[in-house]
């Protein structure tokens, strides 16, 4: 019942939005900061591609937009460190005020068409055939992944896990928070618009929508490579995201295959990602009261 | 080595909780210092070494370290020459980073010139599990495994390493035995000892217990309100037994349980 044309878009689709799985695992797993810009950002990403490409540089448009969500996270980070806004309210009202900005990127009009525009992946397509869009995304994404995976054990990327571990110890080594909690977010934002601007090239269109929801399909995926990976390397938490959000299209792609209509798929995300989180606290409830039932040291 | 001035801090002012936790309190140390603080809740000695480290600001007076002048320092600058050990061994490491990514965070202290992009280079640990040994609790052949999962003892120790890994220019110690069980307290002791002797390091210590407030270092200080009401060094301080010091202190109507306690103990 699933044609090899649902499970190759399923993949290709996975290995897109894998890119804001590994910007959450950035911000919400390493930083420890439900970072809200990603809704905003991944339009942002979207429509500065989608832009870029109907103006004739669909590949200046990747670094361009990734550029773009740096500067997304910059401003959220500046709203938390600098002026004291707590990180979620931070993150909420620079995605309030991307609204506008991603209205503006998009000549003020709430979608672009890019059915004339060259994209990568129509570049791509004489050298690669058939695989010409799942190669390219998941060659961005492993790169990505793998350098996301080897920063986080440089000096820097040291400073910002620890500062999403344990600030008190953060400060009491010399590392400024407030400076590394900038990079972290900085860096999250921009792999979350590099999704949007991948995805916007993939299905030629940009929308002012494409982001609604985002922050919680990227947990979801998150959270479900959590489920499947071992715990406790880092490079098997990145690989748990990639992996997650390919079997989370796969679900979405079964979940439609079933008549579900789309509509349907938010709050089906919204279930898992709430049923996943709440876990501990599910199964800690149904167990029978034990001593020290806080495991966590 | 420190020159505290005249420094002054009240939390909460003009409201009904105004609390005056330090007030004109100076202290002077000299290079090598090893100095015991005494005093009961409230006395203001955790005030006093967060107005060292940074964690506010003062409301008044010179915090001067090794000549320049750290008052309006922000904590994570200080820490590049302050080392600190808190009460809770929860507080000093990060439990999901294993030994070695501990070891190197601490290390970054030194890196001055360093790419903010290197790794944690075969040398530096090789220096890690030289320093470890040190410790003598086996973590040298753990260095890959989550902190999270030591014990309390182990982490203390661990943090007392992390804060000497790079020869601080002062280091404070509030209570950093405290919530360890008696023969890991010991050893934890024992170990500052060493580390503070072997590398000279200026020390401030909190403490609770009279016996060890008067075996370790050079110098003992007593607070009450904020400010230092008695001063033990030398031959006086060589002289003065624990019931002594438990007199002096009923004479300065600080009265603590737990001072008591530990005295009774001995």
């Amino acid at each position: 019942m699933i044609s090899s044309a649902v499970i190759m878009s399923a993949l290709e689709l996975g290995c897109i939005y894998a890119l804001v799985a590994l910007a959450l695992f950035l911000s919400f797993r390493v930083l420890n900061i439900a970072d809200m810009t990603t809704d905003g950002a991944f339009t942002l990403g979207c429509a500065v591609s989608a832009t870029l490409a109907v103006a004739g540089h669909p590949v200046l448009a990747l670094p361009a937009a990734m550029l773009a969500g740096a500067c997304a996270g910059f401003v959220t980070s500046g709203l938390q460190t600098k002026l004291g806004i707590p990180s979620i309210l931070a993150g909420i009202i620079t995605n309030t005020g991307l609204y506008t900005v991603n209205l503006a990127v998009m000549g003020f009009s709430s979608n672009v068409n890019m059915m004339k525009a060259k994209t990568i992946f129509a570049m791509l397509q004489p050298g690669l055939g058939g695989a010409y869009k799942l190669l390219p995304v998941a060659l961005i994404t492993l790169t990505a992944a793998v350098l996301l995976v080897v920063f986080l054990k440089t000096r820097l990327g040291l400073s910002i896990r620890a500062t999403g571990d344990n600030p008190d110890m953060v400060r009491a080594s010399s590392i400024n928070t407030g400076f590394t909690i900038t990079v972290g977010l900085c860096l999250s934002n921009a792999l979350t618009a590099l999704s949007g601007a991948v995805l916007a090239q993939y299905q030629k269109t940009a929308d002012i929508n494409l982001g609604t929801g985002m922050v919680i399909i990227g947990l979801a995926s998150l959270i479900i490579g959590e489920t499947l990976m071992p715990k406790g390397k880092l490079w098997s938490k990145a690989l748990g995201a990639v992996l997650g959000s390919v079997l989370y299209r796969f679900i979405i792609a079964i979940a439609l295959r079933l008549d579900l209509p789309s509509e349907c798929l938010k709050l089906i995300s919204a279930v898992i990602v709430a049923l996943a989180i709440g876990l501990p606290a599910i199964k800690s409830a149904l167990k029978p009261a034990t001593k020290g039932g806080n495991a966590k040291c | 080595m420190l020159k505290i001035h005249n420094i002054s801090k009240t939390f909460n002012p003009g409201t009904v909780n105004e609390k005056k936790a330090l007030s004109n309190l100076n202290l002077e140390l000299a290079k090598g210092d090893f100095v015991t603080i005494l005093g009961s809740n409230g006395a203001g000695k955790s005030t006093l070494f967060n107005a060292i480290a940074g964690s506010f600001v003062v409301d008044g007076g010179s915090i001067v370290l090794d000549g320049q002048n750290i008052t309006n320092l922000p904590d994570y600058k200080r820490s590049k020459f302050i080392g600190r050990l808190f009460q809770d061994p929860l507080k000093g490491t990060a439990p999901n980073m294993t030994i070695e990514e501990n070891l190197a965070l601490a290390y970054m202290r030194a890196s001055r010139g360093t790419s903010p992009f290197s790794m944690v280079s075969s040398r530096d640990r090789k220096e890690f599990r030289e320093k470890l040994a040190m410790l003598d609790l086996g973590l040298e052949d753990r260095m890959n495994h989550p902190v999270g999962l030591l014990s309390g003892g182990q982490r203390q120790a661990l943090t007392l390493l992390m804060a000497t890994l790079v020869t601080p220019k002062l280091l404070l110690l509030d209570e950093h035995t405290a919530a360890l069980d008696p023969a890991t307290a010991e050893k934890v002791l024992a170990l500052t000892k060493k580390i503070v002797a072997e590398n000279a390091i200026t020390c401030l210590m909190i403490t609770h217990n009279i016996p060890s407030a008067l075996a370790l270092g050079n110098r003992t200080i007593m607070m009450k309100d904020g400010s230092i009401v008695m001063e033990l060094a030398g031959e006086k301080r060589a002289a003065m037994t624990t019931e002594d010091l438990l007199r002096a202190f009923h004479a300065q109507g600080v009265e603590n349980d737990r001072i008591l306690f530990s005295a009774e103990m001995k």
